[in-house]
């Protein structure tokens, strides 16, 4: 298989850098500054530093034991991103951007944010590395979000409410690539998924990969062999690629994403890119997009702020193409549904972006033969739903 | 010879500036815009850029985003865009149009029919903000291939990369006056007049201003060292204000004399 993305940033047909001239410069900068401090020991050091020491990694893979015996099908595995400091994955990418910001000499970071997790997470390296930190947030997604805009206040970063299109991921996005257009000069834009112009999907994929590197390990000292299937949510897919990268050569370990179907992909309201999506250019980056037929960006829904997003990293586009990895679409009731029945089976309140994949897992798990094996990347924890699964469940569903 | 080339020696003749207004196609309505391109070319632009609405403009400031979101609601598409520009013509209209438009709604439409439809219908130039040199050179060889040019955006972040964006210009280029996205300012990039007279000593192509140009003494201020100037967000700013006027049969010749008279005070 070969290696991408090429230097321009292609995997395959996807990716690329469609964005303004006036940002040209700070992409390439960043580019070679990446891959400057990539084959340099020392940086990497005080990343794994930080991973182990901060955020507490290596997280576990738990064996869900309860729920492999309640679906009655292939074993189960939980790969704990929730345990990480902040309670999702995203810390793994923003301990990495944080700390080449920094070697960049770059004093001031902004970041855009969904369900808030990685507006979280890069407030968090912000107050840890001494950065000044602003994150762009929608509306919408603040209302939906209220514990996690506090948090980032708490931790000493300014969150600025987006009001523009749809005030939500999407628009966060664009405010935040609209502020860095203005304050390129000194200022890093910490980008929280394995989207945008390259280098930022590599780069993301790679501060991720961390994810599956540990993986294989811990299923290989399990099970001494690989898994069977691989399972993770997609929004803009960054969980999902850095499980997927380390076993894209193994092809006898299946790759699934799962994304969000919202009330149904036959309705207007989901976030379903692979599913409904067509190629085009969005946010930087050529890849799969919930657009209409002259090119307009069309609005997402999701339950999960964090899967709420009509793009997808230009990887996950590059392994659909090439029938290495496939993509299902759950809704908001079977995220929900699932929620509750891993929250009841294992002790474990997933977030409602992670509860996606174990809903896809619940579906295909039963058939499967005991002997299989899959491991579900749980990205993050689900304190920062409940507040909102409350109100969806309207106490009813319990 | 495309219009482009004949308008900008004209000017050069005359030792004029070229007064080079956007408006976003469809805001208010398509009647309206077709309207406003009259009263545009009477006010004396030289050359309009005709701005296609786009859900997602990231190099635009709040003025030009409301003006598509309003333009959208009308479920303007790039074709209906791209078919004033002979509704234009049809009503005596001559100066050169350039299409500003961001590049997903040109991907969609398929490269080579883009070129064939801004042919048909008589647009001289494209400008695609989203679309670096390093992306560009599927469009670059169609655009050549229908003598229509791709405008180029230089930046004053581009530095090194100014020789290689100038070698592929066609038509003008397009210098951004400071980092950011669209939208009247009062104050520009620190060096702006150093980085315009950088970029001219570097072509034989004209070169033009825009991004924040806002008020008439600004236009003056630049008409001094570059051959055109661009005047975006203070005119759809006009027209938004006037979109009351606009949409009433009795003061909607008012309204269209109030912008026509605002964009020709920018020029005297």
């Amino acid at each position: 298989m070969a290696q991408v993305p090429d230097e321009n940033g292609r995997f395959g047909d996807f990716g690329g850098r469609y964005v303004p001239e006036t940002l040209m410069n700070a992409l390439l900068e960043l580019e070679q500054a990446y891959k400057y401090y990539a084959d340099d020991p020392e940086f990497q050091q005080e990343i794994d530093y930080l991973l182990q020491q901060y955020s507490g990694r290596e997280t576990p893979l738990f064996f869900a034991e309860r729920l492999t015996a309640y679906l009655g099908g292939a074993k189960i595995y939980l790969k704990r991103e929730d345990l990480n400091h902040t309670g999702a994955h995203k810390i793994n990418n923003a301990i990495g951007q944080g700390i080449l910001a920094k070697r960049m000499g770059k004093k001031k970071v902004i970041a855009e944010t969904g369900a808030g997790q990685h507006g979280v997470a890069s407030a968090t390296v912000a107050a840890l590395l001494g950065l000044e930190c602003k994150v762009f947030m929608g509306e919408e997604d603040m209302k939906r979000q209220q514990l996690n805009v506090f948090r980032m206040r708490l931790l000493g970063a300014e969150v600025i409410p987006v009001t523009s299109g749809t005030r939500t991921l999407k628009d966060a996005c664009n405010e935040t690539l609209r502020y860095w257009v203005s304050h390129v000069q000194d200022t890093f834009y910490i980008l929280g998924s394995a989207t945008g112009p390259h280098p930022y999907p590599l780069m993301v994929r790679n501060f991720q990969r961390i994810i599956g590197d540990e993986t294989r390990r811990q299923i290989l000292a399990a099970e001494q062999r690989l898994p069977d299937l691989i399972v993770a949510a997609v929004g803009g897919g960054s969980n999902a690629i850095g499980m997927f990268y380390p076993f894209v050569e193994d092809t006898a370990v299946k790759l699934l994403g799962v994304e969000a179907a919202g009330r149904g992909v036959e309705t207007e309201f989901h976030a379903a890119t692979m599913t409904k999506g067509t190629k085009g250019v969005f946010q930087g980056s050529l890849s799969y997009l919930l657009q209409d037929a002259f090119g307009q960006v069309l609005p997402a829904h999701s339950i999960s702020a964090g899967l709420d997003y009509p793009g997808i990293g230009p990887e996950h586009s590059y392994l659909k193409d090439i029938e290495r990895a496939r993509y299902a679409p759950i809704t908001d009731q079977e995220a929900l549904d699932a929620l509750q029945l891993l929250s009841q089976q294992e002790g474990i309140i997933p977030a409602l972006e992670s509860a996606h994949a174990v809903a896809q897992v619940i579906k295909e798990a039963p058939s499967l033969p005991k002997d299989h094996i899959i491991v579900i990347c749980l990205s993050g924890r689900g304190d920062k739903d409940v507040e909102s699964i409350m109100t969806y469940l309207g106490g009813e569903g319990l | 010879m495309n219009l482009i080339d004949i308008k900008f020696k004209e000017l050069r003749e005359n030792n004029a500036t070229g007064l080079i207004p956007f408006i976003t196609v469809g805001d208010p309505d398509l009647d309206t815009t077709l309207d406003l391109i009259i009263a545009m070319e009477q006010a004396g632009a030289d050359i309009l850029e005709l701005g296609v609405p786009y859900s997602d403009p990231l190099a635009d400031g709040p003025v030009i985003q409301r003006a598509s979101e309003r333009a959208l609601a009308g479920s303007i598409t790039i074709q209906s865009c791209i078919q004033i520009a002979s509704k234009a013509r049809q009503r005596g209209v001559k100066m050169p149009f350039v299409l500003f438009t961001y590049y997903n709604p040109v991907l969609q439409t398929g490269i080579e029919s883009f070129f064939t439809q801004l042919k048909e219908n008589g647009i001289s130039g494209v400008i695609i903000p989203d679309l670096p040199i390093e992306e560009s050179s599927e469009v670059l060889k169609l655009a050549d291939a229908s003598n229509i040019y791709l405008i180029p955006l230089v930046a004053p972040t581009s530095n090194e990369r100014i020789t290689r964006i100038l070698a592929n210009a066609r038509g003008f280029i397009y210098c951004v006056s400071s980092l950011g996205v669209t939208g009247e300012r009062a104050s520009f990039h620190q060096g702006v007049e150093q980085f315009i007279l950088d970029v001219k000593s570097q072509t034989e192509l004209p070169v033009a201003v825009g991004f924040g140009i806002s008020s008439r003494e600004q236009v003056q201020h630049f008409s001094g060292i570059c051959d055109g100037v661009v005047v975006g967000s203070a005119i759809v700013r006009k027209i938004e204000d006037s979109i009351p006027y606009l949409q009433n049969e009795v003061n909607r010749a008012e309204g269209l004399l109030q912008i026509r008279e605002f964009v020709a005070q920018l020029k005297d």
